[in-house]
């Protein structure tokens, strides 16, 4: 019996060790340059695919309809690219990224971008070496709560149980925001949004916080929509859009340009359905946007064609606000996701 | 008349047991009137979207919209036979290990050989088979794969183990024994995570490994552990006769691993191994956390289509019950094969 | 048998040889994935480093035993956590023994609808996942659950609503006024011999009670505006994982309890019979403490089991170790290797104490000279 135990503990020890060898190893560092990586865009036309990072499934951005066929946002973006770089929307690979996975899956080149309702930072583009290309929706972290409970403001709601997600920058803003405002709220972290939801509903929390746009659709899941309400704080800014690996600056321009061509054209009021009737136009910043006189695109690596193609397959801008997230999607409306023109912040870069 | 009687000394023989049975009955009368009325009497079983659900019931139409995708996750439609055969393969094989005694070694290398046929068979690329990522492998049939494939290879690897634990050279032995308690000690979830956040930086620069792969790796390592232990308590159930037996007549003692103590010790591991992929299977629902579609994770990602908002209650409940089904199918077979190999041996 | 002393001079060192390869090859596998680790670390630009323990974590933690307030390190709120788990395992290792113990009775008595409603139970919890277990508990439970001011009363100042449930506590707080009270019923009940137990298991109880009767004042939860406040309070989270791991685990127990029942000889029920025992007598003190032998190695296994299970709790919101540190503090730290590997050594850490415990009271129970 004895020996038994001094196996045992000797076992711990050799256990303990070993973790303790893994902190040692782990802390010599070796120094070593990142590999270059090769062009993007290149390796895609060679694949004859494009292999897209998108979210696991989040209305508006990215979801899967009765026939499995992936719609969104974000999915209509990754189309967008193929048909600009492949000449078909069709030949894309949906990758399905988690939070935690998503970072990674881009930096070992799984997926050549990923658009997936990912935040633009400062720390994302400098440690992560990743790159962010252009916003393609402009949220920011605000709260829905029960019209019941009688706030008008984020502020107001001192002592407070909220419902969010776990592994975000979502339970840190709730938390910055209670200390900058001297208020205490309490906040429960769920995997998934569904969960979070539903306990918010049963009435485990007084409300529910996430990103604008997500906010919109959680809302639509409720059982009594209008119980629901908004609050009009925004706790932060949450820029999305695109990501590509650093060090391929042709690969991101691409990624770049095709989010400036679908709003572009809805600057031009050039729609899926009248964009034929472009072709005679005579103005020249219109003919230079549709490549009609050539030039442009080759600067990039594409074809004159590649922004006809573009807003063929999935439209402009507005038209897809409109299909995911305005009138035909989750009713929420425009407000920053406007042109600059219509008081909103989207201001594509122009075409010359 | 007799039967009667006595069931009903049975249920209201003391005032203990009327008492058990009273309270019983209570539960039962809550429960199942109401599990009725959702479940089946006020449930939908065809509507085109949630609007064309009855409040108050269960929504199965969503379900019915949905198979395909519980079933196979997003593997492409016109290749689902490929699914099909693959598992018919498995269960074939499976059954003849059951069933039929006199070829088990030919059915037994069949099963074995089932993870790479399988394997060519879903992964495609090659004999003219459209090549399907392993992204888009999901459902029930991810779960299926996960936990088989992990079993059978985690088999040899516990055999191996098990034998180095018990082997006489201390260091042999101590390397499988820290080996085996470290992977009994930690949470599957928590190495899960590990594997998709650490296993990249463990391998060489420039080798990725795919995120079925990763969490497939960790399952094989993590289910070793225990299968392991189990054949080592089923080698040491062994009377130490028969190795001394065997020495006796000469043999060495790979010999007499291989061909006196491994029949035996399959035959006491049975149960043990069945439990084993009973609960792999159940397990494999946490590689959802890691971004894989198995069956919880397409559970959780069928009710963001706008069409179907938030019926996650039915997503989930039908989950459970394929898992439940399977789970019962893979214990019940297990005890089947039990019976056969203790009667057979029983009788000699 | 000549030759055998002849080949004896380079037998052992061609063992000394093998075993040598053995361990070198260990260290060179060991040490080149050091190398790759840090190669791949260097490359993603991450330096290793537990400064990060000391950095203020800005998120809330909804249930907590110690002490916590936003802004405090990362190492204690990893300490607050670890606490949260070593609590909500202890309880559900307790509560799983007892419901597994009255699984497995039920299983065991003539009664038929008793043992058909124990199989049925035992089937259906064995055959579903945890995960799906412990979320379903939770939506659901929440969904029934009254809101705050419609409190089910279960008793003087004991509240159940959707926010949880809330008792008293004494004023002189949990921190340090119950665990003298708790360690000295444990080691009473540890050290008595088998004999000594009920007595001095009644002698815990009565203390406790005379603790609890005469504390000096209790903080009560009392009902102010939307919610409550005062008392403590024990969140649907913490009990949905308490709950759900409690019945699984259980489940599990109760086939050990009916395989060693079944294990205990027929000769001693029937002696027991034949002494004019009634049938809970007969289990309680003849049956059931040589049973017990037999049980604590399956047990053990199963408590190691309920503490890797409430890892489990993140999916409800429950904040322990991983949800906290593996989810919370990995996010905003991004220091996935050493959170990985101080989680890694917590849970083996967890696992040793606990089977060496287990072993030390199997130690307690073996008949001295079998």
């Amino acid at each position: 019996m004895r020996s038994k135990w001094i196996t045992k503990a000797r076992i711990s020890g050799v256990l303990l060790a070993l973790c303790a060898t893994g902190f040692a190893a782990t802390s010599a560092q070796a120094q070593g340059a990142l590999p270059a990586p090769g062009p993007t865009a290149a390796a895609i036309k060679q694949r004859g695919q494009l292999n897209c990072g998108i979210d696991t499934g989040i209305p508006g951005f990215a979801y899967q309809d009765g026939a499995r066929k992936w719609q969104g946002l974000d999915v209509d973006y990754c189309r967008a690219i193929a048909a600009a770089l492949l000449g078909d929307v069709e030949k894309v690979r949906f990758v399905p990224t988690t939070t935690p996975t998503r970072f990674t899956l881009l930096q070992s080149g799984d997926i050549d971008v990923l658009i997936r309702d990912s935040t633009h930072t400062f720390s994302r583009n400098a440690s992560l070496s990743l790159q962010p290309t252009a916003v393609n929706f402009y949220a920011g972290q605000s709260f829905m709560v029960r019209k019941s409970l009688n706030v008008a403001k984020a502020a107001e709601m001192n002592g407070a149980t909220i419902c969010t997600l776990a592994g975000s920058s979502l339970e840190l803003n709730i938390g910055d925001f209670a200390r900058a405002n001297n208020i205490k709220i309490a906040t429960l972290t769920f995997d998934k949004s569904e969960e979070a939801a539903k306990a918010a509903e049963a009435g485990r929390c007084d409300g529910y916080s996430d990103d604008t746009g997500s906010l919109a659709a959680v809302r639509s899941t409720m059982q009594k929509v209008d119980d629901w309400m908004i609050l009009p704080d925004n706790l932060s800014k949450e820029p999305l859009g695109p990501y590509v690996r650093s060090g391929d600056d042709r690969w991101r321009d691409i990624v770049y340009w095709v989010d400036a061509a679908l709003k572009t054209a809805e600057e031009y009021e050039i729609t899926r359905d009248n964009i034929e009737s472009f072709r005679t136009s005579t103005k020249p910043a219109i003919r230079r946007f549709l490549g009609l006189d050539a030039g442009l695109a080759k600067m990039i690596g594409l074809d004159d064609e590649w922004v006809v193609r573009v807003i063929k397959a999935v439209g402009n801008y507005g038209e897809l606000y409109d299909m995911h997230f305005g009138a035909k999607g989750l009713q929420l409306p425009r407000g920053q996701n406007n042109l600059y023109s219509h008081g909103g912040l989207h201001y594509p870069l122009p075409f010359r | 008349m007799k039967t009667m009687r006595l069931s009903f000394k049975a249920l209201f023989g003391s005032w203990f047991n009327s008492l058990v049975t009273a309270v019983m009955l209570a539960l039962l009368a809550w429960i199942v009137p109401q599990l009725w009325s959702w479940a089946l009497s006020g449930a939908t079983w065809i509507a085109q979207s949630k609007t064309g659900c009855a409040a108050g019931g269960a929504c199965w139409a969503f379900v019915g919209a949905k198979l395909k995708l519980f079933l196979y996750g997003n593997y492409p439609a016109e290749q689902e036979w490929r699914v099909h055969l693959a598992l018919a393969v498995v269960v074939a094989s499976l059954a003849g290990c059951v069933l039929d005694e006199r070829r088990k070694g030919r059915w037994l290398l069949m099963l074995m050989a089932s993870v790479p046929v399988g394997a060519v068979l879903l992964a495609g690329g090659i004999l003219g088979l459209v090549p399907v990522r392993t992204s888009e492998w999901g459902g029930l049939m991810l779960n299926l794969v996960l936990a088989f494939v992990a079993v059978l290879v985690s088999i040899p690897a516990g055999i191996a183990l098990a034998f180095a634990r018990l082997s006489k050279s201390r260091t042999i032995s101590w390397a499988a024994t820290v080996f085996i308690e470290f992977w009994r000690a930690v949470p599957l979830l928590a190495v899960l995570f590990m594997g998709v956040v650490m296993l990249p930086l463990f391998l060489p620069k420039g080798v990725s490994v795919d995120n079925l792969m990763r969490a497939m790796i960790v399952l094989v390592l993590f289910t070793s552990a225990y299968m392991a232990e189990v054949f080592r308590g089923a080698l040491q159930d062994i009377p130490t006769g028969q190795t001394e037996a065997a020495a006796a007549l000469g043999l060495r003692k790979p010999q007499v691993a291989l061909l006196i103590l491994l029949p035996q010790a399959m035959r006491i591991a049975v149960p043990g191994i069945v439990n084993i992929m009973v609960d792999l299977f159940k397990d494999t629902s946490l590689v959802s956390i890691v971004g894989l579609f198995d069956l919880t994770g397409v559970a959780a990602q069928s009710v963001k289509d706008p069409a179907w908002l938030g019926l996650s209650t039915e997503a989930y409940v039908f989950a459970a019950m394929l898992f439940f089904v399977w789970c019962l199918l893979m214990s019940l077979s297990g005890q089947l094969m039990e019976r056969r190999l203790n009667s057979r041996f029983s009788g000699r | 048998m000549q030759d055998i002393g002849a080949g004896a001079p380079w037998r052992p060192s061609r063992r000394f040889a093998l075993k040598l390869a053995g361990v070198v090859a260990l260290a060179l596998f060991l040490a080149w994935l050091g190398h790759n680790v840090a190669e791949n670390m260097a490359q993603r630009g991450m330096h290793f480093s537990f400064d990060f323990l000391h950095d203020p974590f800005g998120v809330d933690i909804s249930f907590h035993i110690l002490p916590w307030q936003l802004g405090q390190s990362h190492g204690y709120a990893l300490l607050v956590a670890l606490v949260n788990t070593l609590f909500t395992a202890a309880i559900a290792i307790l509560l799983a023994s007892a419901l597994g113990l009255l699984l497995g009775l039920m299983r065991l008595s003539g009664n038929p609808l008793a043992s058909g409603a124990s199989y049925a139970g035992i089937e259906c919890v064995r055959n579903v996942p945890l995960l799906t277990q412990i979320i379903f508990l939770y939506i659901g439970a929440l969904q029934l659950l009254p809101p705050a001011r419609a409190s089910i009363v279960l008793g003087p100042d004991i509240y159940l609503n959707v926010r949880g449930l809330f008792v008293p506590v004494p004023e002189w707080g949990w921190s340090w006024a119950v665990w003298p009270v708790a360690a000295l019923s444990v080691l009473a009940l540890l050290r008595a011999q088998w004999r000594q137990r009920v007595p001095a298991a009644l002698l815990a109880a009565a203390l406790a009670t005379l603790f609890f009767a005469f504390a000096a004042s209790w903080n009560r939860p009392v009902l102010r505006g939307f919610g409550f406040s005062g008392g403590w309070l024990l969140t649907p989270e913490l009990l949905a994982v308490w709950i759900g791991v409690s019945v699984y685990v259980s489940a599990f127990i109760a086939e050990i309890v009916r395989s060693t029942i079944g294990g205990v000889a027929k000769g001693q029920r029937e002696a027991a019979a034949s002494l004019g025992l009634k049938w809970h007598q007969e289990m309680f003190l003849v049956i059931l403490p040589q049973a017990l032998r037999a049980m604590i190695p399956p047990l053990t296994n199963q408590y190691l089991n309920v503490v890797k299970a409430t890892t489990l709790g993140a999916a409800v919101a429950f904040p322990e170790v991983v949800q906290v540190f593996a989810r919370s503090i990995m996010n905003q730290t991004g220091r996935s290797v050493e959170i990985m590997l101080m989680i890694l050594t917590i849970y083996v850490g967890l696992n040793l104490i606990l089977a060496s415990l287990m072993n030390a009271w199997n130690r307690r129970l073996e008949i001295p000279g079998r």
